[in-house]
């Protein structure tokens, strides 16, 4: 006996009044929503994914789009979504793929820390009229300085330092692959991030040569996959980084489906045209931090030591003990992404159930890094769900020394979070490779909402920094006496090391 | 709020504590009467090769027997007595003051501990975090800190600090605005041979104590002035950063500064901040540190509190006021504010 198809989410509505006909919302809902038929435009709600498009790009506002109100017997624990993917899984006998970040409805640690402000006794920074440092190096720092007498009995420094990346506000943009994400969604960001003073990310998809201008602020990574990572790739970026793990889906690898490998994907990629490409959940030369610690060292020989080595892993329960062993691995800074983080596709299972949040995944870091005597020389740079400059400031405050933005330089260029990107039609032009869709994207519009959002958010940054009293980043970084726990529990606080809002 | 007063004689000449009395009490208003304090270096020259620390004891029972078995099992009490006080109408006594003149064993030295300067960090950190009823407030040789909560008049008179003799003296009249008002939180703070008067509030305190964490120091004095004694002890003597650089990791240039520097000197800069980030301070602040070596003044990077420096031949003064310098010395010359950040160092004659 058949399932039947289970209903609608959305529920899209045409104002018949209100509609000219134009015809706009079947040129841009790439889902098949709406079609002609006649002389009269049908919608097919089923086929919605609630991203917007049609809605926005309506010159007469005449569509409406809701959620459909439920029609199963209400139930605390049989949720709908529950009742669904069972009915999906059921009918298909596989893993339910989802997209973006997790979606289930926990509370987030970071509403409820508070950050401080100064009153009367401590004079707050007006970042108006008072300098404001919100410069970041990310990289390896000695834990002392040297210094040695020269011929002429003078002290000079003996100390070499390491390569850093320089940050001039500590916000970059996160890895997103060119096959994931679309070529003007990437010439968008490394414009911005070069516009900033910042770095972005290429994911896993190589470095296609239209971003070659950009090098000098893109970190190249080399996941498990090894997907388009040849020397010149290695020494076009800034900074190399090894991604072990993601927020979205711990412990698994990548996937790619091979609709999106398109020839200009599949020659970045160094991948066939059209072929999947599957990262392997580990990498099959790292099985220990000994591996781990050739790798690190292998990809600065090949880059004759001039280049910062990250490694990103995803939080989970005992981040701190690997990033201690991270830390002492060669790599310049670890990147660590929490539970909330973004992907293209996920096995929805993972997105929503495995992993820590970011929050207290810093503050164990941070602290475990300084038991061993180790957080100076090291970076820290946390992502996962970062959505504003609080969000921001208060993960530096938990002791990261920048962020990595994914999801909100998404939405910064028209992302909806829908959740569909795993199926390649995103109709902003980002999450696709079909390029009537990626036409819709304006690289050079692109890059000002970026740059826009990062600007932003550097100045709100500066605000609370200065509201706090105080003038330089390195002097939030780490300061939780300058956060507040306004409703968490005590173990949480505990692990946050942080005090109770009036203590 | 808060004032204080620096003082060094470049001969070594010393100087009683009654003029340092006046000129505190001069800065009343800067004041709240719950803490004053002093510290006089050449003070104890019959015991100058120990340590001098001084305690305070709730009571003279179980805090006192736990601490004698702590400088037992490092090392020698040479001499030990209470500190000589006469009590104040104004002042409540809450504490015992006691001191200790204290030798550690050579053979203790190994390892982690890399000289008998570390033991003396040690019994201090272990003392004030983990015996109820005692706390080591000054543990520098041929020097002494003494403070109590109250007015500066009283807190030097119930130490008789006109009966010390002093080379350097700093003085500290409180205005407690972010931590309680007791006698452990009243200033100079002080471990080994490093005293630190200061007038501000560090906002940067979070950071700055989670980096001193890092190396066993171990913050129990509820206020923030403390984690400056142990970056001076972590950066001047861990680290060997001469005074100046010390001064210039916890209040460095601007990076628009330091950019337009020399090439070597821009390396030297970035190197100090990239390096020690963690011991930058912020918040306004005027400090006064002394040492063994000599005294040094600094302001934060963008001079939210006052200080004025004066000189009289061998003599340098710092303090927030200029007329607290001339109650100490009516003929001094050269008064001048010094620019944010500049650290004003006065060093013994060689």
């Amino acid at each position: 006996m058949s399932l039947g198809s289970i209903p609608p989410k959305y529920k899209v509505t045409i104002d018949r009044e209100q509609c000219m006909d134009c015809g706009r919302c079947i040129e841009n809902c790439s889902y098949g929503t709406f079609r002609r038929e006649g002389d009269k435009i049908l919608i097919q709600s089923r086929k919605c994914t609630g991203c917007l498009r049609c809605v926005s790009m309506c010159p007469r506002d005449a569509i409406s789009l809701t959620e459909n109100p439920v029609d199963y017997r209400s139930h605390p624990l049989w949720t709908r979504e529950a009742r669904e993917d069972i009915i999906k899984q059921a009918r298909s006998g596989k893993i339910i793929l989802a997209g973006m970040g997790n979606a289930s409805n926990l509370p987030s640690i970071f509403d409820r820390l508070l950050l401080d402000a100064c009153q009367v006794t401590n004079p707050s920074i007006d970042p108006l009229r008072e300098p404001m440092e919100l410069r970041t190096y990310i990289g390896k720092k000695p834990s002392k300085l040297e210094f040695k007498k020269t011929e002429a009995g003078d002290v000079e420094l003996a100390t070499k330092l390491a390569p850093n990346l320089k940050l001039e506000t500590p916000i970059m943009i996160g890895h997103m692959s060119y096959g994931a994400i679309s070529l003007n969604a990437h010439l968008s960001m490394a414009k911005a991030a070069k516009e900033t003073g910042t770095f972005m990310g290429t994911g896993e998809g190589g470095l296609h040569r239209e971003l070659y201008p950009y090098q000098g602020n893109m970190i190249v990574q080399v996941a498990s996959g090894r997907f388009g990572v040849n020397v010149d790739y290695l020494e076009r970026g800034a900074a190399i980084e090894i991604k072990i793990g993601q927020g979205a889906k711990p412990g698994i690898g990548g996937h790619l489906p091979g609709e999106k490998v398109s020839a200009e994907v599949s020659r970045t990629r160094m991948i066939p045209l059209g072929s999947d490409a599957i990262s392997p959940a580990p990498h099959h030369d790292i099985y220990s931090i000994e591996d781990l610690v050739q790798l690190v060292r292998s990809l600065k020989e090949a880059t004759e030591w001039k280049k910062p080595v990250f490694v990103k892993i995803a939080a989970v329960h005992n981040v701190a003990a690997i990033a201690a062993g991270i830390a002492r691995s060669s790599a310049d800074a670890v990147v660590i992404d929490g539970s909330r983080g973004g992907t293209g596709a996920a096995p929805k299972v993972f997105r929503d159930h495995v992993g820590i949040p970011i929050e207290g995944a810093i503050a164990s870091v941070d602290q475990k890094l300084r038991e061993q005597g180790t957080r100076n020389e090291v970076s820290v740079i946390a992502s996962g769900g970062i959505r504003n400059s609080a969000d921001l400031a208060k993960s530096i405050a938990l002791g990261a020394d920048a962020v990595y933005i994914g999801t909100a330089a998404l939405i910064s260029m028209g992302c909806r979070v829908c959740g569909n990107c795993y199926r390649g039609l995103c109709p902003w032009g980002i999450a696709t490779q079909r390029q009537d869709l990626v036409d819709r994207l304006d690289p050079e519009q692109g890059a000002r909402q970026v740059s826009n959002l990062i600007h932003a958010w550097t100045l709100e940054l500066s605000e609370l920094m200065g509201a706090a009293g105080i003038n330089s980043i390195e002097s939030m970084r780490g300061n939780r006496d300058r956060l507040r726990g306004y409703m968490l529990d005590e173990g949480i606080l505990e692990v946050l090391d942080v005090k109770n809002a009036g203590a | 709020m808060c004032g204080i007063i620096g003082f060094i004689d470049k001969t070594k000449s010393p100087m009683d504590g009654s003029k340092i009395k006046a000129a505190l009490s001069l800065m009343n208003e800067r004041g709240s009467g719950d803490g004053a304090g002093y510290v006089a270096y050449g003070i104890y020259p019959d015991y100058a090769d120990c340590y001098a620390l001084h305690v305070f004891f709730d009571n003279m029972v179980e805090p006192k027997t736990k601490v004698d078995e702590i400088l037992h099992r490092w090392g020698t009490v040479v001499h030990q007595e209470e500190i000589p006080t006469v009590e104040q109408p104004g002042l409540k006594r809450v504490h015992t003051p006691w001191r200790y003149f204290f030798k550690p064993f050579d053979d203790m030295i190994g390892g982690k501990v890399g000289s008998e300067k570390d033991i003396i960090k040690h019994i201090v950190m272990e003392v004030n975090a983990s015996i109820d009823g005692a706390l080591v407030f000054s543990s520098g040789k041929n020097m002494g800190v003494f403070k109590a909560s109250g007015w500066p008049e009283e807190v030097a008179d119930f130490y008789r600090i006109e009966d010390y003799e002093g080379y350097i003296w700093l003085a500290h009249n409180r205005y407690p605005t972010n931590s309680p008002g007791w006698w452990g939180g009243a200033h100079p703070f002080n471990l080994l041979d490093w005293s630190v008067v200061h007038n501000g509030e560090i906002t940067s305190y979070g950071t700055n104590q989670r980096y001193v964490e890092g190396y066993g120091y171990k913050c129990t004095l509820l206020t923030d002035t403390e984690v400056v004694a142990y970056l001076f002890d972590l950066l001047g003597r861990q680290h060997e950063l001469p005074t100046k650089t010390v001064v210039k990791a916890l209040a460095p240039p601007f990076w628009d500064e330091i950019d337009r520097m020399p090439p070597a000197e821009e390396e030297l800069h970035r190197a100090i901040r990239l390096t020690y980030g963690s011991a930058l301070m912020n918040g306004p602040f005027a400090i006064v540190v002394a040492s063994n070596e000599g005294i040094v003044g600094f302001t934060d990077r963008i001079k939210l509190r006052p200080l004025v420096v004066g000189e009289n031949g061998d003599k340098l003064y710092i303090s927030s006021e200029e007329s607290a310098i001339r109650v100490l010395d009516p003929e001094v010359k050269n008064i001048r504010t010094p620019r944010a950040g500049e650290p004003i160092i006065g060093r013994f004659n060689a």
